[in-house]
């Protein structure tokens, strides 16, 4: 699958958010909102989901957007226009329900912002009123900020440090929005720790969430059952089951924990590949 | 009568720390001394044994003759791939179970019963030796049709092998980056070495067989889209999803299901990590959950995986009958326990105990008596009362089993399942879709390679005939 086009859409000095248009009619023909693929960079790489950011059947491609964090990303970070990736699995999981829910909050968080851009878009397009909250660290890491408020109704920005939007997290602007308005739906992607967060402060307000948990994953055909994930009493597999849930049934700790697992072999694979360099 | 021959294997010490096959196989003196047992009955109950009929006594009469060409085309013409089969048919429930050595009623083939699977696997690895096939017999009328095979395990490889050598073009769908189904990410590389398999894919191909991977059929093509292009569909979907105990703590770090971690491992390589990348934890005190071939080889795969990373090794198996009653190969057990591998028998896992961490401790245990034989056949196990105990288990692996993978059959409603999931067939392997056939694990649930292997022949001569008749 060869990559047509890559775009660095934000960059600092510790991490770089990268855009690839790789092409893909199979997939380019069927990708929803919400569902994603498997991604190996070359033979030797790491299953990775990742959100379909775009596609278009026209032109036989696909968009993804990663952010260089653990080695495999860091690896997809390199690839440049006209490589090819290993290989590219999907569209996998249950595209998201699109409906008309009324009045939604799309909160997305760092690299999340690029995954609830898809979501949002065909939303809108349905006739539902759309609020978006999206964060980062820092200004230079923000992402999609023109494409995303153009379909929102309402749209605001957080950065950790205040370089733009409100100083604070996406959490902050979530709850005075919720508290001055009553809404139908939020649906949120960001990092596990911002999506608990999430989950947390609209439950208090009794507001349906829907999370999209790109949790680790093999084969995310459902053959390995690495994803599971407890929701309510029951155990599901993000791969084929999701990869959306309900906020507020999931075992936050338990996901936390199981995406957690191989922190030391993250450290040890990171650590060598800079000795290389 | 004659002793029993058996083959060469690589020592306990010689094969802990690596992944090379244990077994090595007999010298054409070795496999004729073997033949040589054979009492060439007038009625050969062993055939019978054999879930594709492969005339037995035929080849071994054909090796104690020292015509090795001849007994390699004699098992072809039944058995497409003798040379995974002779390393992984569970040989002693099946044809040698009814060899005139095994007693009448015995559960399992007697020690001094012929050993047919090496036998075929000698004669198997020398037709790969001295590159042997059948001839190709491409009827003219079926040239020209196009048939889909979903998935590249055991039944996807056979049919395909089976209907381009009458010269229909087959292509596999394949949803992984690499082919061979439970082959590849199930079975150890030292039960199935991948040259073996890697050969058997290639020979495929070289026949004409196109396998096309990262396809998920469901999702990047659906069952209507490949109707429309293909004249026949067969669907070897396998088994699939992973059946966990329903336990507490089975979601904790370090639980792995036997596929995930053999995937990991088999698949992906990540006994190479990090120059392969993919990871995998490895346990100081490693405990396996089952009593099948799937327990025994994740138990195996672990050991080696603590011996190549300098850990001390330390494996139990916990299974919940006794050691008669388990389900996996003979030679597998008595491998697992040259190994050094643990059993514990009559135990069963009720929950595991978390560290501070969120990772997996302890398996608290409870100790079972046997009861009256279930619908399995086998005796059923029954928990007793206050014998609650602890076993340290720093990572756990389930392999009590899989059940069917939805993914294709949930976005085809039209195709019939049954209540367990199962694609529902006809006596010519046809599901409820006209040209739409399915057979292997997804069809009747978990079976063997060479009972998925069968079931794909059948299929592939009803396609055959239905085609020609149209």
């Amino acid at each position: 699958m060869k990559i047509i086009n890559k775009k660095i859409l934000a960059k600092n000095q510790t991490t770089k958010i990268v855009q690839f248009k790789v092409g893909s009619e199979a997939i380019a023909k069927k990708a929803k909102a919400g569902q994603f693929v498997v991604v190996m960079a070359t033979e030797k790489s790491e299953r990775i989901p990742l959100t379909l950011v775009d596609n278009n059947p026209q032109e036989g491609t696909i968009t993804l957007i990663v952010q260089e964090a653990g080695f495999s990303t860091k690896q997809l970070a390199t690839l440049k226009e006209g490589d090819s990736l290993y290989s590219v699995t999907g569209p996998l999981g249950h595209p998201t329900e699109i409906k008309n829910y009324g009045k939604i909050i799309l909160v997305g968080g760092g690299v999340g912002i690029a995954e609830i851009y898809p979501v949002a878009k065909t939303l809108k397009k349905v006739g539902n009123d759309i609020t978006t909250i999206i964060g980062a660290k820092t200004k230079d890491l923000l992402i999609l900020e023109p494409e995303l408020k153009q379909i929102s109704n309402l749209f605001y920005i957080s950065t950790d440090d205040g370089t733009a939007g409100k100083k604070g997290f996406v959490t902050d602007l979530l709850e005075e929005v919720i508290s001055e308005n009553s809404y139908d739906l939020v649906y949120t992607v960001g990092p596990l720790l911002m999506m608990r967060e999430v989950a947390k402060k609209t439950k208090e307000k009794k507001v349906k969430t829907l999370v999209s948990l790109a949790v680790l994953m093999v084969d995310a055909t459902g053959m390995c059952g690495c994803c599971r994930v407890s929701v309510g009493s029951e155990t599901k597999f993000a791969c084929v089951d999701g990869p959306e849930f309900d906020a507020h049934s999931i075992d936050w700790k338990e996901v936390l924990r199981r995406n957690s697992m191989y922190t030391k072999k993250e450290k040890h694979i990171c650590r060598l590949s800079n000795h290389e360099k | 009568m004659k002793n029993k021959i058996s083959p060469h294997e690589l020592s306990a010490d010689e094969r802990i720390n690596n992944f090379k096959e244990v077994v090595s196989g007999y010298s054409r003196q070795e496999a004729i001394e073997e033949a040589r047992r054979c009492l060439q009955c007038n009625d050969p109950k062993c055939i019978g044994g054999c879930p594709v009929g492969i005339d037995i006594k035929k080849f071994i009469s054909q090796v104690v003759k020292g015509d090795f060409k001849g007994a390699f085309y004699t098992i072809k013409e039944k058995n497409n791939f003798p040379s995974i089969c002779g390393r992984v048919c569970p040989a002693e429930y099946q044809c040698r179970k009814a060899c005139l050595f095994t007693k009448k009623g015995s559960g399992c083939a007697a020690e001094n019963s012929i050993n047919i699977h090496f036998l075929e696997r000698f004669v198997a690895d020398y037709g790969i030796k001295h590159n042997l096939q059948l001839p190709l017999k491409a009827n003219p009328k079926l040239t020209n049709y196009r048939v889909a095979v979903v998935g590249s395990g055991p039944a996807g490889l056979c049919i395909a092998g089976e209907l381009a050598r009458v010269g229909m073009k087959v292509t596999i769908f394949e949803g992984l980056h690499q082919s061979g189904g439970v082959l590849r990410y199930g079975i150890p590389s030292f039960r199935l070495p991948r040259n073996i398999l890697n050969y058997e894919i290639d020979y495929l191909k070289n026949i004409g067989v196109e396998i096309v991977n990262n396809i998920v059929i469901g999702r990047t093509k659906t069952l209507d889209e490949l109707k429309k292009e293909f004249s026949a569909i067969f669907l070897g979907l396998g088994a699939g999803i992973p059946s966990f105990l329903g336990i507490k703590g089975e979601n904790l770090a370090n639980v792995y299901s036997a596929n995930e971690f053999l995937t990991r491992v088999n698949l992906m390589e990540a006994d190479k990590f990090p120059d392969y990348q993919t990871p995998v934890n490895i346990g100081k005190n490693i405990i396996v959950v089952g009593g099948g071939n799937t327990a025994i080889d994740s138990a195996r795969v672990a050991l080696r995986m603590q011996a190549i990373n300098g850990i001390e090794p330390d494996v139990s198996i916990l299974y919940r009958r006794t050691e008669q009653e388990m389900p996996a190969r003979r030679l597998e057990v008595i491998h697992a326990k040259e190994e050094g591998v643990n059993f514990r028998f009559l135990t069963q896992p009720v929950e595991f105990i978390s560290d501070n961490k969120g990772f997996t401790k302890e398996v608290e245990s409870v100790k079972c008596e046997l009861g009256k034989p279930d619908l399995s056949g086998r005796k059923r196990p029954i928990a007793k009362k206050g014998t609650n105990f602890r076993i340290k288990a720093d990572l756990a692996i389930i392999a009590v089993g899989l059940r069917a993978n939805k993914l294709l059959t949930s976005l085809t409603p039209s195709l019939k399942v049954d209540k367990w999931g199962d694609i529902i067939v006809d006596k010519s392997m046809q599901a409820s879709l006209p040209g739409v056939y399915a057979g292997g694990d997804i069809v009747g649930g978990e079976g063997t390679i060479i009972e998925a292997m069968g079931m794909a022949k059948k299929a592939a001569a009803s396609i055959i005939i239905n085609i020609s008749n149209n």
